[in-house]
């Protein structure tokens, strides 16, 4: 059962500098909370950029491949029609469909994987380590190394102190 | 940083003396060797059309996002401003071609003689006389907005008064307003003219978003030469970027412009719409192709990542590559109709005299960018635009 231990900022430049302070320090920051987007938080904590692109990019192909490949076949072999005397494997009558197929498949699969890798997906529990984190507290959520919880639960709660957080509170 | 004024070295002088040098001695030669006098023509239609073009969308560019009270644009403003500087040289160089033989050769309008039922149907449009008053009346508001954005532009900078950012907004909007209406109409007057028995309704926003590609991918080689040579320390990564992003994006529409019309005319199938592909299928066939690779194939896949759009390593090529893309889209609007398959092709004169065209183009946007700082300091948005960072 992780536990972990928030602590708030009240403006984002305190918040900023004091991420920098824990982050070398070694914590390991599960999250930070904002009201509004904070520039720089990412760079600070060093974050790996987002897989979501990728996931973006193959969905799309994946969707254009089955879209022209769909009307391919349909238009080819299953169900040939002469439509107003255009050829059956017509390219430029396949490109509409193509395209609509590769905007939705790669809109679909950046909104599950999204979901998915925030845990948010249906039946997520809400995880609320402190309500005014979208109202006026810029939070940190600190990871308790539980193998030696007593010993890193002051480290952690000195370090925070020390980098200039308030607040500061252990939850379960 | 002090203002930097552009100062033009002897080397880059030399250059583009050299390229203005090879214009000219490929046009000659080209009449030398027996070059037909309608693929002449059509080149120097193509290149004065291309380059004027350019120069409006510099233009555009800038009045666009003064309008919007775009905040990161204030530090690039001087290249699209520079660009401009081409229009009159263009204007001239269009009067002379069409005045010396040009427009009878380029246009089957004009030979009255041959005139047929569908061509008579439009002479109240395409008749020499309406021409050339249209002509003129391009020209004209084209260079006097021009000259009023630039002199505002300049006197805001010397002077700091509020006052000249105000009259800058409003010719930026009235250029805004013109060029919208201009642009399609000269591209019906000058390019779809040339094949007058056909039409095409998306026709002048075709033409206008294949400028508007080119004329993104010019400026960001002009704004990448110039950090190369020294210049332009204070454009940063977020600069370029947003210009990326541009590119990407009016790549992306244009190709959109370019199936829109494709489409409909192959599924209508409609004989007096689809002759105009009939001829480019069976005789440009792989200029056609190749058009579509070099203008949306290349920046679609080169430029969609993040990282590509932010360095001149990816850019750069691309960039190049758009520009000389669009050129071929231009290429295969014009040859065609004035020259038809067989006696056309990719030789001297169509080198030749474009690499004598860009050089002129650069010889007058160096020329205006040396007139001036190259960092509107008085500018309202000027620590805006240092100062330009995004979140991601």
């Amino acid at each position: 059962m992780n536990r972990y231990i928030t602590a708030y900022y009240l403006d984002e430049e305190n918040l900023l500098k004091g991420l920098g302070q824990l982050k070398a320090k070694g914590l390991k920051i599960r999250d930070v909370l904002t009201p509004f987007p904070v520039h720089g938080v990412d760079k600070v904590l060093n974050m790996r950029r987002s897989r979501l692109t990728r996931v973006a990019f193959l969905a799309g192909a994946v969707g254009a491949l089955l879209g022209f490949g769909f009307q391919a076949w349909i238009f080819t072999i299953d169900y040939p029609l002469n439509i107003g005397g255009k050829p059956f494997f017509s390219v430029p009558s396949f490109m509409p469909v193509t395209f609509e197929l590769t905007v939705l498949f790669s809109a679909f699969a950046m909104v599950i994987a999204f979901f998915m890798s925030n845990q948010l997906g249906p039946g997520a529990k809400a995880l609320i380590h402190d309500e005014r984190a979208t109202d006026d507290r810029f939070l940190v959520v600190v990871e308790v190394d539980d193998s030696r919880a007593e010993e890193n639960i002051r480290e952690i709660e000195l370090a925070l102190a020390e980098a200039g957080a308030e607040g500061i509170t252990i939850k379960a | 940083m002090e203002n930097q004024k552009f100062i033009q070295t002897k080397k880059l002088s030399t250059l583009i003396y050299g390229m203005i040098g090879v214009g000219i001695l490929s046009l000659a030669v080209s009449f030398l060797i027996g070059i037909g006098g309608e693929r002449i023509a059509a080149n120097l239609l193509l290149n004065t059309y291309y380059f004027l073009a350019l120069g409006l969308i510099g233009l555009f560019l800038v009045a666009v996002h003064t309008i919007a009270e775009s905040g990161w644009h204030t530090s690039i403003q001087r290249i699209g401003e520079a660009m401009s500087a081409f229009i009159p040289v263009a204007g001239i160089l269009m009067l002379l071609l069409f005045v010396f033989g040009g427009l009878h050769l380029l246009y089957e309008w004009t030979h009255e003689d041959h005139l047929d039922e569908i061509l008579l149907k439009k002479v109240a449009y395409l008749n020499a006389p309406f021409f050339y008053v249209r002509f003129a009346a391009y020209f004209t508001v084209w260079i006097v907005l021009a000259y009023f954005i630039r002199k505002y532009s300049l006197l805001l900078d010397q002077s700091g008064d509020l006052k000249y950012y105000r009259k800058f907004r409003i010719f930026s909007a009235v250029f805004v307003v013109v060029l919208a209406i201009t642009s399609s109409t000269s591209a019906w007057d000058w390019l779809m003219s040339i094949d007058a028995h056909w039409f095409s309704t998306l026709y002048g926003w075709y033409v206008f978003s294949s400028m508007l590609a080119s004329g993104t991918a010019v400026l960001i080689i002009l704004l990448i030469a110039l950090k190369r040579m020294g210049y332009m320390g204070h454009v940063n990564k977020e600069h370029i970027h947003d210009l990326g992003k541009y590119l990407f994006g009016f790549s992306i529409f244009w190709a959109y412009l370019w199936f829109s019309q494709y489409m409909l005319i192959w599924y209508a199938n409609i004989p007096e719409e689809t002759v105009y592909f009939y001829e480019r299928h069976k005789h440009f066939s792989t200029i056609f192709y190749v058009n579509l690779i070099l203008n949306f194939a290349t920046p679609f896949f080169a430029l969609m990542t993040r990282n590509s759009k932010r360095g001149a390593l990816i850019l750069l090529p691309v960039s190049v590559i758009v520009f000389v893309g669009h050129w071929i889209d231009l290429y295969q609007l014009i040859m065609p109709g004035v020259v038809g398959g067989e006696q056309s092709g990719i030789g001297i004169p169509e080198v030749g005299i474009t690499i004598g065209y860009t050089g002129l183009f650069l010889f007058f946007v160096f020329r205006s960018l040396s007139k001036a700082p190259l960092i509107p300091k008085n500018h309202p948005f000027y620590k805006e635009s240092l100062e330009y960072h995004t979140q991601y």
